[in-house]
């Protein structure tokens, strides 16, 4: 009933091309904004707030970088792993080195960093396609990673071979190190979520998300049109790193404090966030944050379940999440291959007719 | 000679033993991605838990016993008998068998002419279900694989080649199961050939892998040939599993084979199953050698990205790899 474009009237070319055509979605819009800054912070604790919110926040992140690569421009990617850790190191080596400058800025320029190296694994991409590029970018992930390991430059020579977050402030606040507040983090991660998915947003239907697009659909015929492939596939490769690497510094610096690189980024990283980006829905900004939201809820929700309502050991509930992961992927991908995007879709479509469907 | 110059030959020849196993893992891939054109990533812990399986029959153990126990109350584990080597292959092979059916029954039968991505990203759940499924099946502590394959090195060849070098070469040491891995690995090779060469679902098989619509007109059942194939994968797996599973212990690191079998398939093409083999050989010397001779300069581990970096520069030259077949784009 209310569900409608009937009697919304555009009268400029902006208003027409608007992200929220609809007049209920911009409200919605604008009311999950409210909630999230004005009402959230005061309801937050910690268990939730370390264990869905803000795991939540910095893999919407992770999952909107690896969707512009993956979903938009077409090139599957599974160094995604790598690329956070790059992230995660750049923003260590800014906070040790600067530290007087605002962490702020510190993630910003580790998300820049890790875009220059994201196109420099990118260039492969040119010549190589497929699953042939999907298994060369695992030269990043394991490349990376021994690299982060075996050079002490990058652990500033620490003992243990980890990176710990030393305290930082951002207005008085502490936001990383050990005595952070759970509205604070949360507070920036979600500063954070929502610029990178405006940006994000804003990129892929402007003239470089529909190169990317021109390019994921078919490469040649994109050349033919116009569109440089390698600025092209470079320039997604940058864009998906720059946000993947946010997302790592965020995971590192607010969300862990302390990483072990091969433990934390490794490989199982890149498949959890390629997940997020399948179940999602490729192509979508919306199904980053579905695809997030399920992944991180999942667990919590089977381990809710098993060892606190059936009593079980955590050993075998852990068993049973496995299996039950890879059942649900399965399912997903028969039922709905689009990912939860397209139901979304689906239910606006039918939101529209409703309650006269015929 | 030198025994430096000795101590490298050792290195390659070890190098090469340490690529047959991968070729072994490689070739499982080979064969489900030719046929039904899925990338299977799963392969790895196919291996792992054919092998599970395995110890788990001979062993005598009680399936999902851990699942039972804490339901029931009751504390069972084993039947109390141990099977035989041989049929706790069989039993094994018929459990991949019906693996295969289920994989091709419930899952890839719904998956018909998604996209490629999206059927590399079922084999992955696959990986994820399977993985959790040997777990609660046999349990998840290491066990031991005890077929009574000779293991240790070789005492004859070192005797034999120690005076080879001057006195500060001792002989080649070679791992007696790698020696037996390469000779099974070459058996199957072989059995595989003749296979897909000589027998009617063979070359059913191949007629598949050229062209599915084809295939499909002349009376082959896609079905039927998927599952075959998928068993093949299985039985490869099960005798990567049983070498893999020998030399290290049965345990969850095991699918991890699955990763360094990648690169072989990249350097080989995803298409050949001489590729697999060739490439496995190749990767196999690459990373050792690099190993013994930069590998102390750099810090070492360079094991775990040398073969994907080869692999990767070798694409950048032959985007379809050393085998694979020519990729010929069209608008």
């Amino acid at each position: 009933m209310f569900y409608r474009e009937a009697g919304d009237f555009k009268t400029s070319y902006a208003a027409d091309n608007q992200t929220f055509p609809i007049a209920f979605d911009r409200y919605r819009y604008w009311v999950v904004l409210a909630i999230a800054f004005l009402v959230m912070p005061f309801i937050i604790n910690d268990y939730w707030a370390n264990a869905l919110l803000i795991p939540f926040l910095i893999y919407a992140i992770a999952a909107i970088g690896l969707n512009i690569l993956t979903g938009y421009c077409g090139q599957v990617s599974l160094g995604t792993g790598a690329f956070m850790a790059v992230g995660a190191y750049s923003c260590y080596k800014l906070m040790t080195a600067f530290p007087d400058v605002s962490i702020l800025i510190h993630v910003v320029l580790a998300g820049g960093i890790t875009a220059m190296v994201g196109a420099a694994f990118g260039l492969p991409s040119l010549r190589i396609k497929g699953f042939y590029l999907a298994v060369a970018t695992l030269a990043a992930q394991f490349f990376l990673v021994w690299l982060f390991n075996k050079v002490p430059w990058f652990y500033n020579n620490s003992a243990s071979g980890q990176i710990s977050a030393p305290e930082r402030f951002v207005f008085g606040v502490p936001v990383t190190g050990a005595n952070t507040d759970a509205w604070a983090v949360y507070l920036v991660c979600l500063v954070f979520v929502t610029g990178s998915a405006i940006i994000a947003r804003n990129m892929t239907r402007g003239s470089m998300g529909r190169k990317w697009m021109a390019i994921r659909d078919m490469d040649i015929a994109a050349e033919i049109i116009g569109v440089n492939p390698l600025r092209a596939k470079l320039s997604a490769f940058a864009v998906s790193s720059f946000f993947v690497g946010i997302s790592g510094a965020l995971f590192f610096s607010v969300y862990l404090g302390a990483v072990e690189v091969g433990e934390v980024f490794g490989i199982n990283k890149s498949f959890l966030v390629l997940f997020m980006v399948i179940i999602g829905g490729l192509g979508s900004i919306f199904g980053s944050f579905a695809g997030a939201a399920f992944i991180v809820c999942l667990p919590v929700v089977l381990k809710l379940i098993g060892v606190d309502l059936f009593g079980w050991p955590p050993d075998l509930v852990a068993h049973f999440n496995l299996i039950i992961v890879g059942l649900l992927i399965m399912f997903f991908l028969i039922k709905e291959p689009h990912g939860l995007a397209q139901l979304w879709r689906v239910a606006k479509e039918k939101l529209r007719l409703w309650p006269f469907p015929h | 000679m030198s025994a430096d110059f000795l101590y490298g030959i050792e290195v390659i020849l070890n190098g090469l033993m340490a690529g047959v196993m991968y070729a072994l893992v490689a070739l499982g891939f080979v064969l489900i991605f030719k046929a039904s054109g899925i990338f299977n990533f799963a392969q790895g812990v196919m291996a792992l838990f054919a092998a599970l399986t395995l110890v788990g029959i001979m062993e005598g153990q009680i399936p999902f016993s851990h699942l039972i126990n804490e339901i029931f109350g009751t504390k069972i584990h084993n039947f109390g008998w141990e099977v035989p080597a041989l049929l706790a292959i069989a039993l094994t092979l018929l459990v991949m068998v019906a693996f295969a059916w289920a994989v091709q029954q419930f899952l890839f039968k719904h998956l018909v002419g998604q996209e490629p991505i999206i059927l590399f990203m079922a084999t992955i759940g696959l990986a994820y279900f399977l993985e959790g499924m040997g777990d609660l099946m046999w349990g998840s502590n290491i066990k031991t694989l005890d077929l009574g394959l000779p293991q240790g090195g070789s005492r004859v060849i070192e005797e034999l080649s120690a005076n080879l070098g001057g006195d500060d070469f001792y002989g080649f040491f070679i791992d007696k199961l790698d020696m037996v891995a390469s000779v099974v690995a070459i058996i199957l090779v072989l059995a595989l050939i003749a296979f897909s060469q000589y027998t009617k679902h063979g070359r059913a098989m191949r007629a598949v892998a050229d062209d599915h619509q084809a295939a499909l007109s002349v009376g082959i059942s896609l079905n039927f040939i998927w599952v075959l194939v998928w068993s093949l994968a299985g039985l490869v797996a099960l005798v990567a599993g049983v070498m893999w599973g020998a030399k290290s212990g049965v345990q969850f690191s095991l699918s991890l084979i699955a990763l360094k079998a990648l690169p072989v398939l990249m350097l080989g093409g995803f298409t050949s199953i001489p590729g697999a083999i060739v490439g496995g050989l190749i990767i196999g010397v690459g990373e050792k050698l690099f190993e013994y001779t930069v590998g102390p300069m750099i810090g070492g581990a360079t094991e775990n990205w040398f073969a994907y970096v080869l692999a990767l520069l070798f694409l950048v030259f032959r985007p379809q790899g050393l085998f694979g077949e020519k990729i010929i784009e069209r608008v």
